[in-house]
């Protein structure tokens, strides 16, 4: 009876120690794999991205391992879904635990560069030489570098290529021809365009090139040619051109919607080749967004992702993630990336001959020179106004508020 | 309660009656209380660890300005009720409120009703009623992510289900923008959440129904109380109890509804169907803001917590009668 009383008061003990030391456990993994911790040689290093669809896993899986060889260095490469990088990265924050390569997408940069969580990559002797200014603010922090971006994509317009010959609608290259084709090519059970206007980042995201080209900023989006551009969705919503249902539809339900044929024209990313390419009977092209008027630039927002080095407290790791990332990114990569995942390189040099390979990616890629970030002006405030802006264009959309008391309403709200 | 009673007075005994029960650790007394905290151990430290600390923490959180930087810094400076003043003085608040309340009480009405009605039809025998009554359960067992992805399929304008149905009517022509428009969104987000909440409501409801005694309907109807009449005066009295426990379940079940929302419209359009649990999540995980978001949190845990009294004190009542 005593035996048992007390082996089970030691079971209780060991219960009550043993929980905050497995909670520890789980955090306690300072260095993560490999054996560089000792100030020895590299021989190992974790890297972190959320490419876990394929094709671009295995895209990015040979480059990575490619230039590991390269240096020697094993690769223990982790990916998780979009949706969960954020918050796998806070947690690793917190926990001490973040990889020694990470990807982040590009308006996240800042946030976690804020953090203090990322080494600026000049101190690794990195530095963003030859890539578009856009590219390099979005990597930027305070002036500081913190990470290299390979390729980048953003959004063009999409033309279903039988429905405009049948309705002899050449694609529009102007807002007004956007609306007259629109409103030409609705009929029926069809329309003319459809676009996202949902409540995410994504609706912002779509908004942008509509607002930037007409001279709109986010900084203060109460001015009257934001109010303009949100005057065109408006415009094509309540005309019928485009279905009410935009505020609801994701980028990937746009994209099902022109698959089908409901609507003959889309604003999209060049991410949708190969579905639409495995849609049977679809002829499609694509042409730059259209201008306000004809002849004025185009600026549209650019997605991708940028590799940084994570503050690990290792330098001899951190100096062989910066090479690790400078490998990810040189030139060769950039463009073989570029080829391959059909996007587009973020030197401006090295444009011509990806577009020499996948012609299709052409009009993305004219606009790389003007490409502009979506954090280069706020930084880590810029999820304040992407709010704010998708705020507005769904009060405008939904409620039939004006545009520019829509916008207003919004900024101040914010 | 009564062991813990002796044994704490046991130990708090004065010497003299420590005396006559020298080794105490092999005293009867000490054993049975040593036991009684080792029984009590797991569920206490279950408390603790998945309830105390979590609420703690939500409660320490929404006095800090606690965003992306606190994970790596560790720094969460303190920030007084700054957060609750922004939250609740958002003009997003009062709407998400409303919404909230509407959104419970529409769900909770059409779910207690028609889950009443269903569960007093299928009180009499007749073929196949067993199996019926089984097919009720399957929007309870379907993923709420799937429900709500067919739903918001069917609900669609252009060319969801409903509204190629209405088309095909004749002399109607009207695409209503079930989550489209701002008016629509909101009931239609609640007729989704009734349909998904039937099955709960008729499954307590008619366990409550077998629990009345057939005779009294018997002694009923020679007393002339049939149909409605015994409906009102024997079926609804006796079955009060279970009602109160179904009306207080299903508020906290329904003020919490986070995932039919996102998946039917996000909280949109324009904020039309954002409720408090809407409202949080996009705070603490879209925006990054968790000092907000846990502000928020803790307003509709203390909602919550409001009904959750209610039922146990509704409970305790139905113990003692």
């Amino acid at each position: 009876m005593v035996r048992r009383g007390t082996s089970r008061r030691t079971l209780a003990a060991a219960l009550a120690l043993g929980v905050p030391l497995a909670l520890a456990g789980c955090g306690g993994d300072e260095a993560g794999g490999g054996s560089g911790g000792d100030g020895g040689a590299v021989d190992s290093l974790r890297v972190l991205d959320y490419y876990n669809n394929e094709p671009d896993n295995t895209f990015y899986q040979d480059v990575i391992d490619a230039c590991g060889e390269g240096a020697g260095i094993t690769i223990e490469r982790q990916s998780v879904p979009g949706g969960d990088l954020i918050s796998t990265v806070l947690q690793q924050s917190s926990s001490r635990t973040l990889p020694d390569v990470l990807m982040l997408d590009n308006p996240d940069l800042q946030q976690i560069a804020e953090s203090g969580a990322l080494a600026p990559l000049g101190d690794f002797g990195l530095t963003a030489d030859g890539y578009a200014d856009g590219v390099v603010q979005a990597s930027s922090y305070e002036g500081e570098l913190y990470g290299l971006q390979p390729v980048t994509n953003t959004i063009a317009l999409f033309y279903n290529e039988t429905l405009l010959a049948e309705a002899g609608v050449a694609p529009p290259t102007t807002w007004d021809e956007l609306e007259s084709a629109a409103a030409a090519l609705t009929t029926g059970d069809q329309y003319g365009l459809a676009f996202s206007a949902i409540n995410t980042y994504e609706g912002t995201w779509q908004f942008l090139p509509f607002m930037w080209s007409n001279g709109g900023d986010e900084s203060d989006i109460a001015t009257p040619e934001t109010a303009e551009a949100l005057q065109l969705w408006v415009d094509l919503v309540q005309s019928g051109s485009a279905s009410q249902s935009v505020v609801n539809w994701s980028q990937a339900d746009v994209n099902d919607q022109f698959a089908a044929g409901n609507a003959a024209m889309q604003v999209n990313g060049h991410w949708q080749f190969p579905v639409l390419d495995d849609t049977e009977g679809l002829e499609y092209g694509v042409v730059q967004i259209p201008a306000p008027s004809a002849g004025e630039t185009v600026v549209a927002p650019f997605g991708g992702e940028t590799w940084t080095v994570p503050q690990t407290g290792d330098a001899d790791r951190q100096a062989a993630a910066a090479e690790l990332v400078e490998c990810i990114t040189s030139d060769e990569n950039m463009t073989m990336l570029a080829t391959q995942r059909g996007t587009v390189p973020t030197k401006p040099e090295l444009v011509d001959d990806v577009v020499a390979e996948t012609p299709a990616i052409e009009p993305f890629a004219q606009q790389l020179p003007d490409l502009r970030s979506r954090t280069g002006e706020l930084g880590a405030e810029w999820p304040t106004a992407a709010t704010a802006i998708y705020t507005a264009v769904q009060d405008a959309l939904v409620n039939g508020t004006a545009p520019a008391e829509a916008l207003a309403a919004a900024q101040s709200g914010s | 309660m009564t062991g813990t009673v002796t044994a704490s007075a046991g130990t708090t005994a004065p010497a003299g009656a420590a005396r006559e029960r020298p080794r105490g650790l092999r005293s009867p007394r000490t054993r049975e209380r040593a036991l009684e905290l080792a029984f009590l151990a797991p569920a206490a430290l279950y408390l603790l660890l998945f309830f105390a600390y979590p609420v703690g923490k939500n409660v320490v959180m929404s006095f800090q300005e606690y965003t992306t930087r606190t994970f790596f810094t560790g720094e969460a400076p303190w920030v007084g009720l700054d957060n609750y003043a922004a939250v609740l003085g958002s003009s997003l608040f009062t709407q998400a409120l409303l919404n909230t309340v509407l959104f419970t009480v529409g769900s909770i009405l059409g779910q207690f009703v028609l889950g009443l009605a269903i569960a007093v039809f299928f009180q009499r025998r007749f073929p196949l009623s067993g199996l019926l009554r089984s097919l009720l359960l399957l929007p309870w067992l379907v993923p709420l992510i799937v429900t709500s992805a067919v739903w918001r399929w069917m609900l669609d304008q252009d060319n969801g289900v409903i509204n190629r149905a209405i088309g095909a009517l004749p002399l109607l022509d009207a695409r209503p923008g079930w989550l489209t428009s701002t008016s629509l969104a909101l009931l239609a987000v609640v007729v989704v959440n009734i349909w998904i909440g039937i099955p709960f409501n008729t499954t307590i409801l008619y366990g409550g129904l077998q629990e009345i005694p057939e005779e009294l309907y018997e002694a009923g109807s020679l007393d002339g109380a049939t149909g409605w009449t015994a409906f009102r005066h024997i079926t609804w009295p006796l079955l009060r109890p279970v009602v109160t426990v179904v009306l207080v379940l299903g508020v906290v079940y329904t003020l919490k509804v986070l995932d039919i929302i996102l998946g039917l419209t996000g909280g949109g359009p324009a904020n039309a169907t954002q409720t408090l649990s809407t409202q949080s999540y996009e705070l603490s995980f879209r925006q990054f803001d968790f000092g907000q978001g846990a502000a928020l949190g803790n307003v509709l845990i203390v909602i919550s917590l409001v009904f959750a009294v209610v039922y146990l004190r509704a409970n305790r009542r139905a113990v003692d009668e």
